[in-house]
């Protein structure tokens, strides 16, 4: 492993690499955030003297080197500033998921033992107040957004702008101070702590080291020729480690910029306007917006109409091949260019990926058919995995080598081993410092040699080298026939239909297969209000006969392809039923990353998944939910269930009986 | 109840200050029918003044009254310590009074901004041909006043759809645009007709927290009239209950909710 003790060209930490970009391009831009309806923006001079300010005001209110600060909000360049605050005092940022509830909240920041709090708005500032109680070591609250808490009790709540202002006036006093501090960073210092979600149990805070980030940082930017012209959109929640290693990490390493969209709702405008030339998103983004585009493209003229689908049909046929650098012949290339003025051109442009020269999707498995979709118009999207953990990449997609069906090569600097029960372990300078306060599962995960167990099953392929993940190491089980239970892999069929927003698969030691599915309201809504279909609520859609008749033809249609796999052959769905709710991570059913908890799916649903394995056709369930200010109520159903056919099992199997 | 001049301290520590507006004796006929009944009430600084009464009890009648829409038979409206003449409702505009409908009065085929915009009209000072030009004055005023609907937006979270046709619109988010329209103006008094009718629970919550803030951030004064008796309780300082273009009752919540004709008046008792 090529790691130097004196760290990548000298720089020891991101404040170092701020001072940097500070001094050798100030006056690119660094950030910009749409705001009043303009975008504004900060060249990196100005960031350095804006998180100067904040880091002083932070001294000013008492901030030990040491101490733990917690950021919750949406993503705002003044968040971000925070972090590097933080760090700049010898402070360890915390950012936080801000959808979270009051308890997860109250957990996290009790587990750290968080002095400060910087929130970004009221709603945030309330959750933390209202959990305050809980904890011993809390004292301060910095807000972003003034807005209503003009009447709370300002003794231990102070507005960013007036600590920034604080710190401004007492520099002299404290500058000495904050440049001692500074200089004390080395590489092996906590950069940045994260919660994993985890599916299962409490969450654990993840210790990243200057190390481990600036490395990855540069490890991934030199992979994939990231430059300081890059824009990126950040979007993606600033808990998640992904997050932070492109909007910090990579961002400072290489000096782009980092451009924060108006709010949560604006994003695909925002996107649009900024036009990224490095994009990162969950295969659920992708989704959405190609659902988007279908909705939109069923509504148009049928001239539209069949112009997209043929020319969609040819950029199918050769687009990826042009995007890998493959031969096509002459004439295909004239129809795609032809294809790329008259339709992938507008169609990019619409999505915001005109300019995109690297795009990402990871944290799940994304369906073949969306994957190339957006490659066939020529979007270079790749693969990547990895987790918090190794500070993002384990394995990456080189440019030319990209398939839907593997996740890639190890990245630079990574070494991956494969145990006897398929489980993949890597050992990288990303790898984790320790879980914080938690020597148990530190040693359980990393062993003394510096091996980490993902906890996902795979196998290297033959010849190319490529990885390719089956599925979380313990989820995959045996039936009761002996026949392997892999859910992800049926579960992801099934996902890939537009209609289809999540599904869980139950089967392990049974004698066969059963579904929970939920449908996804904007396309199914889209389609009940052009087949005349009323309905009042999510409730009544998901139990209406004809979306049980769809979604049954789609079970049915994964089944037959299941058939197929030798292996997997016995995990065809034989029951299913459609929920009346959307699995939400408020009610702890799903991580905040939308992974789903299949532990606690199966006990708060046991009676449905009673009833699906003893044959009855209907069944009556009452569900407790969470609303979003953490209050409870119950939502009463009766859901139908639905047999679906199955085809016979793998041919050698019939044989033997 | 009331000094007259001095004003009051609400329960959660907002000081209302003096009277900003005072209905005098008004009686507003149509023809034979009397729709609102020798009524005398005053909307203070700073205060969430509400009225209330059952169907046809003359709220929005009273409403027009204040916005000048219509000129009582008997009575005088006093506004800002003088008496305020019969006036065509663009000059009760000027003087600061804005107003949302009951049933939407938006302009469908523009923009969400647009329509913000035109709320801005009352400020805009240049004329026809400078602004057909687009040069110089014109340009720097448009660009004062987007600011202002700029900061309305981001108060009222619509951003996401600034650019969206009205007509496109769910009926609650309509709401919430015609409120932006009103602040944009930069309103003294802003009067809200029935401003949480047709909402489901959740939009309701949503439209109390922006009328609550829109008082505490701007200081704006708000008179509201509403059907929902529980909203109305929650966000008002004080209510005048209507019943048969009569008032009859009039103060803290606490009060109107314990008052026989009130209660009487919604339950339901025979009338003479």
């Amino acid at each position: 492993m090529a790691q130097t003790q004196s760290g990548a060209e000298g720089m020891l930490s991101l404040p170092a690499l701020l001072h940097r970009n500070a001094t050798q391009f100030g006056t690119a831009p660094a950030y910009r955030e749409k705001e009043f309806g303009i975008w504004q923006g900060w060249t990196w001079a100005e960031t350095e003297k804006e998180i100067e300010a904040l880091a002083l005001g932070l001294i000013n209110l008492g901030v030990n080197e040491g101490d733990f600060i917690a950021v919750i909000g949406r993503n705002r360049p003044h968040l971000y500033w925070s972090m590097v605050a933080a760090q700049s005092v010898g402070a360890i940022p915390v950012p936080l998921y801000q959808d979270a509830v009051a308890e997860e909240t109250a957990y996290v920041l009790g587990h750290c033992g968080a002095r400060f709090v910087i929130a970004g708005d009221q709603e945030q500032v309330d959750k933390v107040i209202e959990v305050q109680d809980q904890l011993h070591q809390f004292e301060h609250l910095i807000y972003l957004d003034p807005r209503g808490l003009r009447k709370y009790d300002h003794s231990h709540l102070h507005e960013y702008s007036h600590v920034q202002n604080q710190g401004r006036a007492a520099r002299d006093e404290f500058i000495g101070e904050l440049t001692a501090r500074r200089e004390k960073l080395t590489y092996d210092s906590t950069c940045v702590m994260l919660y994993t979600s985890g599916t299962t149990g409490k969450p654990k805070g993840v210790v990243l080291s200057n190390r481990n980030v600036i490395e990855s940082a540069k490890n991934s930017a030199e992979f994939d020729h990231l430059t300081r012209n890059e824009d990126i959109l950040s979007y993606l929640p600033m808990a998640w480690v992904g997050d932070f290693i492109f909007s910090v990490g990579q961002a400072y390493w290489c000096g782009f910029a980092v451009n924060c969209p108006e709010s949560a709702d604006t994003m695909i405008t925002d996107l649009r306007e900024i036009g990224p030339t490095y994009f990162f998103a969950p295969p659920r983004v992708f989704e959405t917006q190609l659902t988007s585009v279908m909705i939109r493209m069923e509504d148009a003229g049928r001239l539209k109409k069949a112009m997209f689908h043929s020319f969609m049909e040819h950029a199918r046929k050769v687009g990826p091949r042009i995007l890998d650098g493959k031969p096509v012949n002459a004439w295909d290339r004239m129809k795609y260019a032809l294809g790329n003025i008259l339709v992938y051109g507008p169609l990019k442009d619409t999505l915001g990926f005109s300019r995109v020269r690297v795009g990402y999707t990871a944290g799940e498995a994304i369906g073949p058919e969306i994957f190339d979709f957006y490659r066939s118009l020529g979007i270079n999207l790749k693969q990547l995995y990895g987790q918090t953990e190794a500070t993002v990449f384990i394995t990456v997609q080189p440019d030319g080598e990209v398939r839907a069906d593997t996740v890639g090569v190890p990245a630079p600097d990574v070494e991956i081993r494969i145990a006897d029960n398929g489980e993949i372990f890597y050992r990288s300078p990303g790898t984790f410092v320790e879980y914080y306060k938690n020597a148990e599962s530190t040693a359980s995960t990393k062993d003394p040699e510096g091996w980490v167990a993902t906890g996902d099953a795979g196998f290297i392929e033959e010849g190319s080298g490529h990885l390719r993940i089956i599925d979380r190491a313990k989820d995959v089980g045996k039936m009761a026939d002996g026949a392997m239970f892999a859910p992800k892999y049926v579960e992801n069929k099934l996902k890939f239909y537009p209609d289809i927003l999540e599904v869980v698969l139950f089967g392990n030691g049974r004698d066969r297969c059963v579904a929970f599915i939920n449908i996804d309201l904007t396309a199914v809504g889209s389609w009940a209000e052009r087949n005349n279909i009323a309905y009042a609520s999510y409730q009544e859609l998901a139990g209406h006969p004809k979306v049980l008749g769809a979604i049954q033809e789609h079970v049915e249609a994964v089944n037959r392809s299941v058939a197929q796999d030798e292996m997997l052959s016995g995990c065809q769905v034989h029951r299913f039923v459609v929920l009346h709710k959307e699995l939400d991570a408020d009610d702890g059913e799903m991580t905040r990353t939308r992974k789903v908890r299949r532990r606690i799916v199966e006990e708060k649903y046991a009676d449905i998944i009673a009833a699906l394995y003893d044959g009855s056709a209907t069944v009556s369930t009452k569900t407790e939910v969470t609303y979003e200010d953490g209050r409870k109520g119950h939502i009463s159903a009766t859901l139908e269930i639905r047999d679906a056919a199955v085809q016979p099992v793998s041919p050698h199997r019939v044989a033997a009986e | 109840m009331l000094d007259q001049a001095e004003g009051y301290t609400t329960a959660d520590g907002r000081k209302i200050g003096g009277v900003v507006m005072e209905m005098k004796n008004i009686t507003l006929r149509f023809g034979g029918v009397v729709a609102i009944k020798d009524i005398s009430f005053d909307i203070r600084e700073g205060e969430i003044r509400a009225i209330i009464g059952p169907n046809g009890a003359g709220k929005s009648s009273m409403l027009n009254v204040i916005s000048g829409f219509y000129v009582p038979q008997e009575g005088e409206v006093w506004f800002h310590g003088s008496r305020r003449p019969p006036m065509r409702p663009y000059e009760v505009a000027r003087q600061g009074i804005a107003r949302t409908f009951q049933n939407i009065a938006l302009f469908e085929g523009m923009s969400v901004l647009d329509n913000v915009m035109t709320g801005r009209l009352t400020h805009m000072k240049t004329g026809v041909f400078s602004q057909a030009l687009w040069k110089g004055p014109a340009e720097k005023e448009e660009n004062e006043n987007r600011e202002v609907a700029e900061k309305i937006i981001d108060f009222l979270e619509i951003q996401h759809i600034r650019k969206t046709p009205v007509s496109r619109l769910p009926y609650g988010l309509k709401k919430r645009v015609e409120l932006a329209r009103a602040l944009a103006a930069q309103p003294k008094l802003l009067l809200l007709d029935e401003p949480m009718a047709g909402m489901n629970v959740e939009e309701k919550e949503d439209m109390s927290r922006f009328i609550l803030d829109v008082n505490d951030e701007f200081g704006t004064t708000i008179a509201l009239i509403e059907h929902d008796m529980g909203v109305v309780m929650d966000l008002s300082d004080r209510v005048v209950v209507m019943d048969y273009g009569k008032k009859i009752g009039d103060g803290s919540p606490d009060e109107v909710r314990n008052n026989q004709d009130v209660i009487d008046a919604y339950l339901g008792v025979a009338h003479d």
